[in-house]
């Protein structure tokens, strides 16, 4: 009953869908207001049943119902709790559950929040909302539909793929799809804008909280992704430029960029036109991402061509989303009344320039990802696009972007100055320019682009505290004042500066793993000894073990340094028999920001097994600048402060000012 | 019944979701606007000023730039047309709620859902070890008994005649060597692993499978199988006249109502030996045996025959299979077709050449047949 009632649920989920999509359009354009209220019930009872509908499939998993086609194929029950619930979104049907889930979550959000929104504006918004969840019920109920039974259950599952029983892989997904479908809310908002032909003061309030939670949660989602690609897969690599990661870094650039525009549209009143277009691109790149992810077409442009229902279905609905919305924009934008003016030299002009830069570096990510799929299909001639085309296309647009990024804050809205900027930032120049010189001694003759690079993080960091030291006026009044003035900053001032400097910290992580990281590859017998950047590494010998599910060979080694012993390190391979598949477990040693990993290979005949052992210096900085990014963005979140941005009163005669858009 | 009844609840709620707006008077509730949004903020900064996070001046800056916003807002919303009801529309809405919900609903389940399949969790259904089972799954049950307990030697006992009849040879080969290290060495335990072996490779009596079978004999020379096959192996070997001792010596020391003894017999009169002490045997017309050579050998040509072509034609489909390969090879030398079996060599080698893994696979598998790698 519970698998039916899922099933039924669901179904029940679409039909409001369907009517949250029509009733409450016909409502704004006969001004109804309880037609326009119906968009509010069913917004939240479409919540209240998918919410029921996933919470049956959790608890199917859970109790391994194999008579479930969905279970049978990805559960077994000898997995551990955590994995059988993980397992729910472990698989095509069940995330695709989750994401109209998540889809149904913003839409409720909206629907309990939105009070202060004008009716018609919500009563548009949540229709648009249920368009793009009655596509995708409909694709979930035909395609992908996670409650099909089988009539004679058989009695033990397949189980889930074992790379992806893991910890990281259980958090990750949901963080990715509310960061993905967070973003469903501003394009609901742009679409609403366009067809009501006008953009609300409280579309400027809502879309930048909005913007900023989904852009927190996919930072999050991206950076747990990378760290699970880290340890999960076992060659030490954090980020492959692998279609996959793009299709989640595209709308991250895009969302970012969305992120720095709504701040101008909701301070300043300016940016509006661009802002709408950069929401509806950001869901877009959200849509496409989940289009790439789950059709099957990156496996291969074949097994894509083989099965197509499930492909040409999300290809269907992200054409109708993209194109018709791209239309409307065509159609509706130049109605739209032009934002306010400002100076090329202003805060203004620095978020502009950042928009410009982030979002040419999103054209080439999706250049690179795309092109070679696009010529499969057409000539049939597999290329790849790996990491020499991302470095050469994607750095020279970050170096800008980053020396740029110290200056917007430190710049006034309306008209700002640079040379007063700069000046303000000679501190952050000359951290950077020691920074350097002492990276360049270091390491003297080895690579020259490190030092640069090193030195432009350290500018990034001390850039951002240089904002906040200038704000508390550090150092020019009793450091007393200063405290409490700092207690008195917004705290979107300190995200700001947390986010930035989260930048720096990234950079400096990036650079030192791709330069300085050292490695030892080879065979070991019980009792070598490997050592790398001065840690000897002792392999004690190799132990079979028994897991719940699988059976795993654990290799104990120990690590000393200078003759003292640091700690013991136990990577292991693991043998999952219902799959017939093995996993590496790497055994990570965390020193300070540094780490030791090994991972093993195979075993020889002579009992010698194959290791990797990598030293990787700073390489945890990879991960925290993405922790410091989201950390400042919910800092800014926490802020809800109405915003406006006046011009400090000009002293001078007005600069020439120049239209907005 | 009880199913049906909660969908029909289901329904009605969300149905109820649907008319509850409709049915309410329409209030003047239109909602924040444009208005109420700059009042708050023009509110929020004399809040600001006032505990000082902005000065004096901003604060003038700011507050006339919204200002400027909220006259042009209050411009725009005195044009709006009120909101107003229309009683048509929202009847219009209430029967689409009240007959398109469920017919959209029931529509889709009915196409798609499994409504008389109850829940099927699997701690109820592994208390019920009903006799109706198919035999999968009480494999599965054992097998996952024995994935958490793999020290239980008599479950692999158990388990392992069964893999072994299923024709899961390789899963079976485990089952019975883990059996002999749990549960002990015996001699029929080493004759099974053996037959097991020799069901991976095809019915061919392997090296691997021979050493087995050796070992069963050491532990009990009598062992019947052991034996059985070793004369087999002899056989395939080339070796006839050892493959006709060994199962003469059998009929004679075996008891007069063994079970194999027909079995044993027929092998005998096939490699051209005769039973021992004639009369002790259970006497067979010349016709008979005559029939039992010709068809068994009939039968046995024309059968691996077939299987050997079979083989021969999917590895030319499909030459990724290393295994296959040998097991052909293989066949071919014990059918004494040599040429073949060179030519096979050949082919196989191309078939893999491009992988290096596939290919040193080859050559040891080769090189344990005998045809140096």
């Amino acid at each position: 009953m519970i698998a039916e009632s899922g099933h039924y649920a669901l179904v029940l989920a679409l039909a409001l869908a369907l009517i949250q999509s029509i009733v409450p359009i016909i409502g704004a354009r006969w001004r109804d207001a309880a037609l326009m209220n119906v968009a509010r019930s069913t917004a939240l009872a479409q919540l209240l049943f998918v919410a029921a509908s996933f919470a049956a499939l959790v608890t199917l998993h859970v109790t391994s119902d194999f008579s479930v086609a969905n279970v049978y194929e990805n559960s077994h029950s000898l997995k551990p709790l955590l994995y059988k619930i993980t397992g729910v979104w472990g698989n095509h049907e069940g995330s695709m559950l989750l994401w109209v889930s998540i889809l149904a979550l913003f839409g409720g959000l909206v629907a309990a929040f939105g009070n202060n929104l004008p009716l018609s504006l919500r009563a548009h918004v949540l229709a648009v909302q249920g368009w793009v969840a009655s596509a995708f019920y409909l694709f979930i109920l035909i395609t992908s539909n996670p409650f099909l039974r089988i009539a004679n259950p058989p009695l033990e599952g397949r189980d889930l793929n074992p790379v992806l029983q893991d910890i990281g892989l259980a958090v990750h997904p949901p963080m990715l799809y509310l960061g993905y479908v967070g973003f469903s809310i501003s394009f609901s908002f742009a679409v609403a804008a366009l067809l009501e032909g006008r953009i609300d003061a409280a579309w400027a309030r809502w879309v930048r909280p909005w913007t900023l939670m989904a852009w927190i949660f996919l930072t999050l989602g991206i950076a747990m992704g990378s760290y699970w690609a880290y340890y999960e897969l076992g060659w030490g690599g954090w980020w492959f430029w692998d279609p996959v990661e793009n299709a989640s870094l595209m709308p991250w650039l895009a969302g970012t960029a969305l992120l720095h525009s709504a701040l101008v549209m909701e301070k300043r009143n300016a940016l509006k036109v661009w802002t709408v277009l950069l929401s509806i691109l950001t869901f877009s790149l959200s849509l496409l991402g989940t289009f790439l992810v789950r059709s099957g077409v990156l496996t291969s442009v074949h097994a894509f061509a083989t099965d197509p229902t499930r492909g040409v279905f999300i290809l269907l609905i992200l054409f109708v989303f993209i194109g018709g919305s791209l239309s409307l924009y065509a159609w509706r934008a130049p109605a739209l009344k032009q934002g306010g003016l400002f100076a090329p030299i202003s805060r203004e002009g620095a978020l502009v320039l950042n928009n410009l830069l982030l979002t040419t570096a999103c054209a080439t990510v999706f250049i690179g990802t795309l092109y070679p799929l696009a010529l499969e299909v057409l000539t049939g001639e597999k290329i790849s696009v790996g990491a020499p085309f991302f470095n050469f296309t994607f750095a020279p647009l970050f170096v800008p972007l980053l020396l740029a990024v110290p200056f917007g804050p430190l710049l006034a809205w309306k008209r700002g100055d640079l040379l007063g900027a700069a000046q303000r930032l000679m501190v952050a120049g000359i951290a950077a320019l020691v920074a350097m010189a002492v990276v360049f001694a270091w390491t003297y003759g080895g690579a020259t682009l490190a030092p640069l690079a090193i030195a432009l993080a350290v500018f990034v960091i001390i850039g951002a505290l240089c904002d906040l030291a200038e704000r508390i006026a550090l150092f020019r009044i009793p450091l007393s004042l200063s405290l409490r003035r700092a207690r008195g900053l917004p705290r979107a001032t300190w995200g700001t500066a947390f986010a930035h400097a989260g930048l720096g910290v990234a950079l400096i992580g990036i650079v030192c793993e791709t330069t300085w990281n050292t490695e030892y590859i080879g065979t070991m017998k019980p009792d070598d000894v490997a050592r790398v950047a001065g840690y000897e590494l002792r392999l004690d010998g190799l132990n079979p073990r028994q897991g719940p599910n699988f059976r795993e060979m654990v290799a104990q080694f120990t690590v000393t340094r200078d003759g003292e012993r640091v700690s013991a390190m136990t990577p292991s391979k693991r043998n999952f028999t219902t799959r017939g598949a093995s996993t590496t477990e790497a055994a990570l040693l965390t020193r300070g920001a540094s780490q030791l990993y090994i991972s093993l290979g195979d075993t020889a005949a002579d009992g010698a097994i194959a290791v990797r052992i990598y030293h990787k210096p700073l390489v945890l900085m990879i991960w925290w600048g993405p922790v410091l990014m989201a950390f400042g963005g919910l800092l800014s979140l926490s802020d809800r402060r109405l915003r406006v941005g006046a011009p400090k009163p000009a002293k001078a005669a007005a600069r020439a000012l120049q239209a907005a858009e | 019944m009880t199913l049906w009844f909660v969908f029909a609840l289901m329904t009605v709620a969300a149905t109820f979701a649907v008319l509850w707006p409709l049915s309410r008077r329409g209030r003047a509730d239109t909602g924040g606007s444009e208005v109420v949004v700059y009042r708050d903020q023009l509110a929020e900064i004399d809040r600001d000023m006032a505990s000082g996070i902005i000065g004096a001046a901003e604060a003038d800056a700011a507050r006339i730039e919204i200002s400027r916003r909220l006259l042009a807002a209050a411009d725009q919303s005195g044009r709006e047309t009120p909101v107003q009801g229309s009683l048509t529309l929202r009847r219009g809405a209430a029967v689409v709620a009240l007959v398109g919900l469920p017919v959209i609903a029931s529509g889709f389940y009915l196409a798609l859902g499994s409504p008389r399949l109850g829940d099927f969790p699997l701690a109820e259904r592994s208390k019920v070890a009903d006799a109706n089972q198919p035999l999968a799954n009480l494999v599965a049950q054992v097998e996952a008994h024995l994935e958490k307990n793999p020290t239980d030697g008599r479950g692999w006992t158990v388990l392992a005649p069964v893999l072994s009849r299923l024709g899961r040879y390789d899963d079976a080969v485990r089952a019975y060597r883990n059996a002999i290290t749990y549960a002990g060495e015996t001699a029929d335990r080493r004759a099974d692993l053996g037959e097991a072996l020799m069901g991976t490779a095809g019915g061919v009596v392997t090296a691997d499978a021979k050493s087995e079978f050796e070992r069963s004999v050491a532990l009990n020379g009598d062992d019947a199988k052991a034996n059985y096959f070793l004369g087999l192996a002899a056989e395939q070997d080339g070796r006839k006249a050892d493959a006709a001792a060994l199962w003469q010596k059998m009929l004679a020391k075996g008891p007069s109502d063994a079970p194999w003894r027909p079995l044993v017999q027929a092998a005998l009169v096939r490699v051209g030996g005769s039973a021992p002490g004639g009369a002790s045997a259970p006497a067979l017309p010349d016709g008979a045996v005559a029939a039992a050579k010709d068809m068994s050998e009939a039968d046995r040509g024309t059968m691996i025959k077939g299987m050997v072509d079979r083989l021969a034609t999917r590895l030319k489909t499909n030459g990724d299979d290393v295994e296959g390969w040998l097991r052909l090879v293989r066949a071919y030398l014990v059918m004494g077709e040599r040429d073949k079996a060179m030519s096979a060599r050949a082919d196989a080698r191309q078939a893999v050449a491009n992988d290096a893994d596939r290919l040193r696979q080859l050559n040891e598998g080769l090189k344990n047949l005998g045809l140096d790698g």
